[in-house]
């Protein structure tokens, strides 16, 4: 996964564009924000999101942190696995930590989020304040 | 003072090593226009026997224990209660310890309340249990907040009117500031019909709530009321009475999705009404959003096995606003009182005790109802309780008990409004393993039934009353 | 002397055919169960409780006691717990029959002697906070900021404002934001200090005619006291909002200021904490919240009042308010808790009730000046009944964080202070000695803490090594939760 080619929410989701469909994924700064990765909740297959909506949430020891969709769609695919092994989302974020897959409703919702260089400066002025 | 350790020299030298001139100092955060000008006006200190002795004299102006008899129900009862629970829960160690954050230093209590979570799992047939909430009626509460964030319906909550009225007040204060509806489905009979709810439970019910036995002491028809909630997506919540757990079905074995209670019964004394213990139990696919503690185990960094609170996330000193509730505490010494009775009683202790609870009360009932103007108000079956009407006025009935040494009630007039208007010259009457047949046979004698064989019991004394 | 054998699971120790507790027979005439009660309502089996013997019962729990820590056994300098000393005369008198055994549906007029502990109860606490009008209905401090906000909620209601919003600090307890958001309100949190003290202008740059409530812990969970409380009561005020005071830190202030004379309009007092109840391993608690007169007629059911009864007598009587917010909880109150609040208060009287305060704030301001070389306090050089100290210098250059530092204290017979907590103050080491401690274990706790600054951060790391068990696994208890006896978990 090229982390330059993807798209940034401040509330550390990243999205990857193929045309009408995206992938939604979480990033590894949040990850290890976390720390230890106990539970995850994640979406049904049909429903139909927008941006900025919890479209599910992932809990640590420490805390329990909802995820919100970086864009506007229906929710084509859903990363089952992932319950079942967390592992994965520690240690793969990007790629098969991968969370859901979205139809584009509105592919213009996409314009607010980030690039990787706006980022990683969002990542250290957060680090800074902690 | 006994409580205090520091002497005038002692007190010197720590505001020596603190750098002050007086404890006065130590205070000067507090500004002066805030500060008490006068002494605060408490009544006069009081040594230990001073304490005793007026504390005596006022226990004393209570009509209670000694040689009244108890036949008063509502939700707490007068249940035996074995000397080695309160051996128990009197080890300081048990009830001087803190809430069990540092698992290191609190294996004592984690243990216990797992042991707690676990026997209350096997007393319900249920999934889970957590380590506890206040009382029975913040528990239908939590319920019912659980049930709208599993559906994800915040509109709609039933409830049936023959649950305890104040577990329903609670409810309805509960949901005051929130956009729900809480609709309560009026009783026929002291139960309610089934097919009263099929027009009332839909799509948008998070959760329907009843108690079985219920308020009045009949039995519902709990596996068809849980069946009827499942079919519209709706959780079943059930309020059940631990000691009936003994004989009765138990709420897992009839399909309910929530099993609350009032743990009173365990081992707890009546107290003028508290502190006593919310029994919450769900569904396993529930475990992530319910309220409370939970106690988990686990094990150390070398392998032993060991207990931990768990899912902390979700409670309110982590999650904060998001919480699953707000609630700080559980009840832990009331946990370990009945998980002290319940190790005592077992399986066998338990079924005695709900056998003699029914059987005793079927006599009382029986007994009582052959007295001309007295009946049950219901033509329900029952478990330990039932609701009598009597010729007269229950407060007439309840007086001529009471001055022969019987506490009968409460009466249903106490609780005003919450109680259907038909109802409101009504009474319950309670019997516990620990009434006698004799006891039972005074009360009815005193009342104007049968003669009763032997020397009656003490009467109200004027000086009793005040 | 421990004896491990007993302290196995209940139900590795049962045994089939054992049993504690017998019932007599039946007394009354034999009817088969199904003529009584359905036999589709009867269980076909008993509940699979364990069978145990009395003496193994008492074996199993007096041994697992022996693995905690308690007040009654160590030094437990919990922050804003409170861990003070538990009188063992409450035991004995709250035990007493006419107190015990009083069922909660007693009528008024057989129930006189409580009634008229419940209303002095009532009285001294509206003394101390300096608020008239109590409730002793809520189950424990959080249900009692619960029932002030939604007794907020009705006054403005029934004044047709609407006002959805709460404020609170950053270094508010967790339960201040749940209570808020369960009663309805939207909740602001504001930025404070690095003191955890309140910044004035953030205050005013969030008040509007949309406040209902701002909620103030005072001495602040830094142990200290908000020297801008009067100005912030004011300000509230004129904003036409309410400020309620969260009482955990009560213990500083008893006889020395009271929330109603510095501006509070409503508070909540914790008897598991200032007023001795006991902590119980986690409960049972008691939240009487004491308001101002304006707010008397939302107090939730039911009150005691007292009235001249026909031979000129006291009368005590339970009452509900006129415009009663309703019920929190079923019956009274945590009667048994109330109880040896009153008890602890009738022994102190108004010089012990005082004193409590002055003695715990000098422990508190000894004990930190004792630490302040090895743990130092940020805020300052005075605090009130408690103090956060920080391990941020030590997790720096020694990599000794305020967990290791927690966990080895147990080694040293310590109960560890809150670590972690207020969030405003990185490594905290929250500590609340109380008065009933000596100068003598506060020097021991000094010393321990000296020592173990100066051992190697690996050892630390892996303490306690003296418990029966270090360092629990909690991620695995969170991924896959074993919350009851399994069979293959034995």
């Amino acid at each position: 996964m090229d982390l330059n080619s993807l798209k940034y929410a401040k509330s550390h989701e990243w999205i990857s564009v193929q045309g009408q469909t995206a992938t939604v994924g979480i990033t590894d700064f949040a990850v290890k924000q976390l720390t230890d990765l106990v539970h995850i909740e994640l979406p049904r297959k049909g429903r139909t999101i927008r941006q900025g909506e919890t479209f599910g949430e992932v809990e640590s020891v420490k805390a329990v942190s909802d995820l919100y969709a970086p864009a506007t769609g229906e929710i084509v695919e859903v990363n089952e696995a992932l319950a079942d092994d967390l592992g994965v989302l520690s240690d793969d974020p990007f790629g098969k930590g991968w969370m859901m897959k979205l139809k584009l409703s509105d592919p213009s919702s996409l314009s607010g989020l980030m690039d990787r260089a706006a980022y990683e400066a969002h990542c250290a002025d957060e680090s800074e304040h902690a | 003072m006994s409580y205090l350790f520091n002497t005038p020299d002692q007190r010197r030298e720590m505001l020596r090593t603190i750098g002050a001139e007086s404890i006065d100092e130590l205070f000067q955060q507090v500004p002066a226009d805030c500060r008490l000008a006068r002494p605060l006006d408490l009544p006069p200190a009081l040594t230990e026997m001073e304490l005793e002795r007026t504390v005596r004299s006022l226990a004393g102006k209570n009509v209670a224990g000694g040689d009244r008899v108890c036949l008063m129900g509502g939700g707490v009862y007068d249940h035996f209660i074995p000397a080695a629970v309160d051996e128990v829960v009197s080890r300081g160690e048990f009830y001087t310890a803190y809430t069990p954050y540092q698992a290191e230093a609190s294996q004592g209590s984690l243990q216990a309340f797992f042991e707690y979570q676990s026997l209350v799992c096997r007393l319900t047939g249920m999934d889970v249990s957590n380590a506890s909430l206040y009382e029975a009626g913040t528990a239908v509460s939590e319920a019912a907040f659980m049930a709208m964030r599993v559906t994800g319906r915040h509109e709609k909550v039933v409830v049936l009117g023959s649950v305890h009225p104040e577990y329903r007040q609670v409810l309805e204060t509960y949901l005051s500031n929130l956009k729900c509806e809480l609709v309560v489905v009026g009783t026929h009979n002291g139960t309610v019909d089934p097919a009263d709810l099929k027009k009332l439970v839909d799509d948008r019910t998070a959760c329907l709530i009843f108690q079985h036995p219920n308020f009045f002491g009949c039995l519902e028809e709990p596996e068809e009321l849980c069946r009827q909630a499942r079919s519209v997506g709706a959780l079943s919540v059930v309020a059940f009475d631990p000691i009936s757990l003994g004989i009765l079905r138990r709420p897992g074995d009839y399909g309910a999705d929530v099993a609350v209670a009032e743990g009173q019964s365990l081992g707890i004394p009546m107290q003028y009404g508290g502190p006593f213990l919310g029994i919450f139990t769900c569904r396993n696919e529930f475990v992530r959003k319910m309220p409370g503690r939970l106690v988990g185990r686990t094990t150390d960094r070398q392998g032993r096995p060991c207990y931990v609170l768990t899912l902390q996330a979700r409670e309110q000193h982590i999650r904060r606003e998001k919480a699953t509730s707000n609630i700080c505490t559980n009840q832990g010494l009331l946990a370990l009182r009945a998980t002290a009775y319940l190790s005592l009683v077992g399986p066998q202790g338990l079924k005695e005790a709900s056998e003699l609870c029914c059987r005793k009360a079927h006599y009382a009932a029986e007994r009582l109802t052959r007295i001309p103007g007295v009946q049950l108000a219901f033509d329900r079956p029952f478990f330990k309780e039932f609701t009598l009407r009597c010729d007269g006025g229950v407060e007439a009935f309840c007086a001529r008990a009471r001055d022969a040494g019987f506490d009968l009630g409460p009466t249903m007039r106490r609780f005003g409004e919450a109680v259907d208007e038909p109802l409101s010259d009504a009474l319950l009457v309670a019997v516990t393993e620990k009434r006698t047949r004799r006891e039972i046979d005074e009360l009815v004698a005193a009342l104007g039934g049968l003669e009763a064989t032997a020397v009656g019991i003490p009467a109200l004394r004027e000086t009793q009353l005040g | 002397m421990r004896n491990l054998l007993a302290t196995q699971p209940l139900v590795e120790l049962a045994h089939p055919g054992r049993r504690g507790c017998t019932f007599p027979e039946s007394d009354v005439p034999p009817r088969p169960l199904d003529s009584l009660i359905p036999k589709s309502q009867l269980a076909a089996t008993a509940c699979e409780l364990p069978e145990l013997a009395e003496p193994d019962v008492i074996r199993h729990f007096v041994n697992l006691s022996t693995l905690n820590m308690s007040v009654d056994t160590h030094f437990y300098p919990l922050g804003s717990c409170t861990m003070k000393y538990n009188p063992k005369r409450h035991e004995r008198l709250s035990r007493l029959p006419g107190l015990v055994d009083l069922h909660p549906y007693q009528i008024d007029e057989a129930a006189q002697g409580m009634l008229a502990i419940l209303y002095e109860l009532q009285q001294m606490l509206a003394e101390i906070s300096g608020l008239p009008a109590v409730s002793l209905h809520p189950a424990a401090g959080a249900q009692g900021e619960l029932t002030a906000l939604l007794v907020a909620a009705a006054y403005f209601h029934d004044k047709g404002e609407r006002r959805t919003k709460v404020l609170f600090p950053a270094s508010a307890h967790g339960t201040n934001p749940a209570s808020a958001a369960l009663a309805g309100f939207e909740c602001v949190q504001l930025d404070v200090s690095a003191e955890g003290l309140v910044d004035l202008e953030e205050l005013k740059a969030n008040l509007d005619e949309s406040t209902a409530v701002f909620m103030i812990t005072n001495p602040n969970t830094l142990g200290l006291f908000e020297p801008e409380i009067a100005r912030i009561s004011r300000l509230l005020h004129q904003a036409g909002g309410l400020v309620y005071v969260d009482g955990a830190n009560m213990n500083a202030i008893l006889g020395i200021t009271r929330p109603g004379d510095f501006g509070g309009d409503m508070m909540h007092f914790n008897v598991h904490k200032t007023f001795t109840g006991p902590h119980g391993a986690g409960g049972p608690g008691a939240g009487p919240i004491a308001v101002r007169d304006f707010l008397a007629d939302y107090l939730p059911a039911p009150v005691v009042i007292r009235e001249a009864g026909p031979s000129g007598k006291a009368l005590y009587r339970l009452s509900v308010p006129g415009k009663s917010i309703g019920r929190m909880r079923s019956f009274f109150g945590n009667v048994g808790i109330l109880l040896r609040g009153y008890l602890y208060l009738r022994t102190l009287g108004a010089q012990g009730v005082k004193a409590v305060s002055e003695n715990a704030v000098l422990n508190a301001n000894y004990l930190m000046a004792r630490l302040a070389d090895v743990l130092p306090t940020p805020h300052g050089k005075r605090c009130m009944h408690e103090f956060v100290a920080s391990a941020r210098n030590l997790y720096k250059e020694r990599g000794i964080s305020a967990m290791d530092l927690a966990k080895r204290l147990l080694d040293y017979g310590f109960h560890a202070p809150t670590v972690y907590f207020p969030l405003v103050v990185a490594e905290a080491m929250m500590m609340e000695p109380t008065e009933t401690e000596s100068k003598e274990t506060l020097d021991a706790f000094s010393d321990a803490i000296h020592k173990i600054v100066a051992e190697d951060p690996k050892f630390l790391h892996d303490a306690p090594h003296s418990t029966l068990v270090s360092r629990p696994d909690d991620v695995q208890a969170a991924r896959k939760p074993i919350l009851k006896w399994e069979p293959s978990a034995s």
